[in-house]
């Protein structure tokens, strides 16, 4: 298409979870490009969280299938998957409150061991985020709830991830601040990494995507290109505020 | 607040509180047994000293209440406070006097001599008269220490209580200080009055001064210490080694002993401490690796078994290998279980050890209820390890190693995942831990310092039996964590010299000794939860301020040098 189809990163197949006997996801299938950033949109329990979960591996599909680059990571454990290059997150912006920025995004680059090139991705973390910067030696419980989410995403990076897995990132934040985050994803994604964002905001969500997924209690019901999807009536109705 | 009954006001809740809590420590017999010992000889004994200081307590807590009112009337609130704990325990007396109600078939310990030692052996006039006055004393005194501000309220709190602390202690001083000096100070039972005058205002005078000239000080003490980093630490070790390989020569026998106990459990405490500090792992059975360790070092030297005939040394290894591929069977079990249901099942764990080396069926392995005799001493040369100052150094080389195992890890890379694992599981997957193999790591680390200190336990006692290995260990050396500071070193140390030694030197408050640890740990949990001795990111997360003040410690340098 627009170039950036250089073959899939990730490909979900078929894939059904349950919780107990309740079944959360019903075979849905959906895929992300190389260099694509894609989003996952829907309401509240429509299974957003629990695709993402399944894609790092924290939950297991039965059935269903997830490949990363071609190979079948269904069944890898959680840490091998982060190893693989998947990085997720986490709804809530759950950063180390006890640790400053610093210790935070070190503890990202958990599995990597070069120190200098360590080094060297916190300083694109900083190019992306100067304001954590500002903020190196400050406790990450005593940030704002935008500079968690910075740190959040600038921590996920330090594992230098070639996709990048990210709940609802818009939580609870300003339309202002929401656009900066998203716009800095959108430059994150230009560096050649793959978004999958799961977003309850779908009108930012879809403005910066390049195709879209419509999740509905556990059904994927409408997908296209992002710019159909901001036109389409019925996503137009559901989520974009009827207007 | 005004339309309310007096009896009903804030400040006759605290007198109620202090009242009910003096009659009762009367009552479980906490004063007349702690009576046996004086605090200030032929003044006051440290059973009345315990209700003056309760009622003290309270009356400071009730200023802290009022910070804002004026000195006179928080002093009048301490008045009442004490007046009416005082008055509760002369009505407890009366109560005690009526012979038809024989309130002793309900309380044993209402008794005459509890009578005697409220009264202060003088009868009930000038008994009473004298009671109620020192109640009201102590009220206002802790009243007044809450209100006053700066160094003259605090100055008086802390000379109090390290006086307190002083006195309690009168028999290790008595130990090594020239006998001339320690007559001076102390008589048969506690201080003299002398004695008692001195140490308070010293100790006053030194906190006074040291609020003057302590800042300075530091700042000189930080500049040294931030330019020669290296020597100032080099010259700390030194210091600290000595004193700790004199130590036992300068305590006498009587001491080491305790010394010994103290750090048997400190090494216990450093393990624990990897597993619910580092790693965050609730575990309550952490006494199973402590009795298989010790039983190890029983089974295969015993004589009396006659199974194996191995040395000491030759068993150590044995004891720390058996403990950790227990701690490590423990772990798989429960490698999906956090919090209360993870701490009930490694309860049940160390239960179950217990009953195992307790049961008939295994005696001709384990020694059955009557347990084993005649496990190997260790032997160094040609010197064989017996005697509790010999054992001391074993037991202070047992630390060294457990302490250098710990700090060694918590800086690791192991250390961060662990701390991830601790803070959120979830995340620390994300950032690509592999949880199966830490939490098992923390397990084994965790069990294997247990089992070493286990092992030097049975090669101390020379012989053991299962009822040694209770869950009151497990909750012993968890208590002095919690009370140290969870996740700091230096904490396990204080926790242990606090929990453990404390008792031990104070027999009489042996039998109270879950009470107060009780006492001491929701104390503790109130007004200081970080522990005696934190660790830092855990003193940082529970005072968010201070957190702030990192950023900009860079222009502070009077912060830096605390830090240090
Ligand atoms: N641990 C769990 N146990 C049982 N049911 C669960 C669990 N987690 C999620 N569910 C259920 O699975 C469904 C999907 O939940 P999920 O968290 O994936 O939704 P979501 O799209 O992320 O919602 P939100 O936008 O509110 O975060 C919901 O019905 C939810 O109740
Ligand atoms: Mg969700």
């Amino acid at each position: 298409m627009n170039g950036k189809d250089k073959g899939k990163v990730l490909e979900i197949e078929n894939l059904n979870v349950y919780y107990g006997a309740i079944q959360a996801l019903h075979g849905i299938s959906f895929y992300v490009n190389k260099g694509e950033i894609v989003t996952l949109i829907g309401a509240n329990g429509a299974g957003k969280t629990t695709t993402l979960r399944t894609v790092s591996g924290l939950q297991r599909p039965r059935p269903g299938v997830v490949r990363f680059l071609g190979a079948d990571i269904t069944h890898v454990k959680p840490h091998q998957i982060v190893k693989e290059g998947i990085v997720h997150v986490p709804e809530g912006r759950r950063i180390f409150s006890a640790l400053t920025v610093k210790e935070n995004l070190e503890m990202g680059a958990f599995i990597r061991t070069d120190k200098r090139s360590i080094q060297e991705s916190m300083e694109q973390v900083f190019d992306h985020f100067p304001r954590l910067k500002e903020r190196l030696h400050q406790l990450g419980g005593t940030l704002s709830g935008g500079e968690q989410q910075m740190l959040a995403i600038g921590r996920a990076l330090m594992s230098k991830p070639k996709l990048l897995l990210l709940d609802e990132p818009s939580m609870g934040l300003a339309p202002i601040l929401v656009e900066e985050i998203f716009k800095i994803l959108q430059n994150i994604n230009a560096q050649g990494v793959s978004v999958l964002l799961v977003e309850q905001n779908a009108l930012m969500a879809l403005s910066i995507a390049d195709r879209g997924y419509v999740l509905e209690t556990g059904f994927i019901n409408i997908q296209g290109p992002a710019k159909e999807l901001l036109t389409n009536p019925r996503v137009k109705a559901a989520y974009l505020g009827g207007s | 607040m005004e339309n309310r009954h007096f009896w009903q006001s804030e400040v006759m809740n605290f007198g109620w509180l202090a009242g009910i809590l003096v009659v009762l420590l009367a009552l479980v017999g906490m004063v007349v047994s702690f009576s046996q010992r004086g605090f200030i000889s032929g003044v006051m004994s440290e059973g009345q000293l315990l209700i003056f200081l309760t009622v003290a307590l309270i009356g400071f807590v009730a200023g802290k209440k009022m910070e804002r009112q004026s000195v006179l009337k928080v002093a009048l609130w301490g008045g009442i406070i004490g007046f009416v704990a005082g008055l509760s325990l002369i009505v407890l007396v009366l109560l005690t006097g009526i012979k038809p109600l024989n309130l002793r078939s309900m309380f044993l310990n209402a008794s005459p001599q509890l009578v005697k030692v409220l009264t202060f052996g003088k009868g009930q006039g000038a008994g009473f008269l004298y009671l109620l006055l020192l109640n009201i004393l102590s009220g206002i005194f802790g009243g007044l220490a809450a209100v006053i501000p700066g160094i003259w309220g605090s100055g008086l709190a802390n000379s109090a209580l390290i006086t307190i602390l002083i006195g309690l202690l009168t028999d290790i001083w008595k130990t090594f200080l020239p006998r001339g000096v320690a007559k001076f100070f102390f008589a048969n039972k506690g201080f003299n009055v002398t004695g008692f005058l001195i140490t308070f205002f010293f100790i006053l005078a030194f906190l006074l001064f040291w609020s003057l000239y302590g800042a300075r000080i530091k700042v000189s003490y930080g500049n040294v210490a931030s330019r020669q980093p290296k020597k100032v630490k080099i010259t700390w070790w030194v210091i600290s080694l000595v004193v700790l390989l004199l130590l036992p020569r300068l305590v006498g026998s009587y001491l080491s002993e305790v010394l010994d106990l103290v750090g048997i459990y400190i090494i216990m405490g450093l393990g624990l401490n990897i597993v619910v500090g580092f790693a965050g792992l609730l575990d309550l059975g952490y006494v199973a690796f402590f009795a298989i360790g010790a039983y190890t070092m029983g089974v295969f030297t015993s004589p009396e078994l006659g199974l194996f005939h191995l040395t000491f040394w030759e068993t150590l290894p044995l004891s720390i290998l058996f403990a950790v591929l227990a701690g490590v069977l423990l772990g798989i079990p429960v490698l999906g279980m956090r919090g209360d249901y993870l701490a009930i099942v490694t309860m049940g764990f160390g239960e179950i050890i217990r009953l195992l080396v307790l049961s008939d069926a295994l005696k001709p392995i384990l020694g059955g209820a009557q347990g084993l005799v005649g496990i190997a001493r260790p032997t160094v040369g040609h010197i064989v390890v017996k005697n509790p100052p010999q054992f001391y150094y074993l037991i202070l080389a047992g630390i060294f190693i457990a302490w250098y195992v710990a700090s060694a890890l918590k800086d690791s890379k192991l250390g961060r995942a662990w701390m991830a694992l601790r803070e959120d599981e979830d995340v620390a997957q994300a950032m690509g831990i592999n949880l199966v193999s830490i939490k098992l790591l923390a397990f084994a680390t965790g069990a294997a310092l247990s089992g070493l200190s286990g092992a030097i336990f049975a090669a101390k006692l020379n012989s053991m039996v299962p009822h040694s290995f209770t869950i009151l260990i497990s909750i012993y050396v968890l208590s002095l964590i919690i009370v140290g500071g969870v996740g700091s070193l230096p904490g396990v140390v204080v926790g242990a010299l606090a929990l453990i030694g404390t008792p031990e030197l104070l027999r009489e408050f042996a039998e109270y000794r879950m009470m107060i640890y009780g006492a001491v740990l929701v104390g503790m949990m109130l007004y200081k939860p970080e522990g005696l001795w934190p660790e830092p990111a855990r003193r940082r997360e529970l005072h968010g301020e201070e957190g702030k003040s990192a950023v900009t410690a860079s222009t502070a340098p009077v912060q830096m040098s605390e830090e240090a």
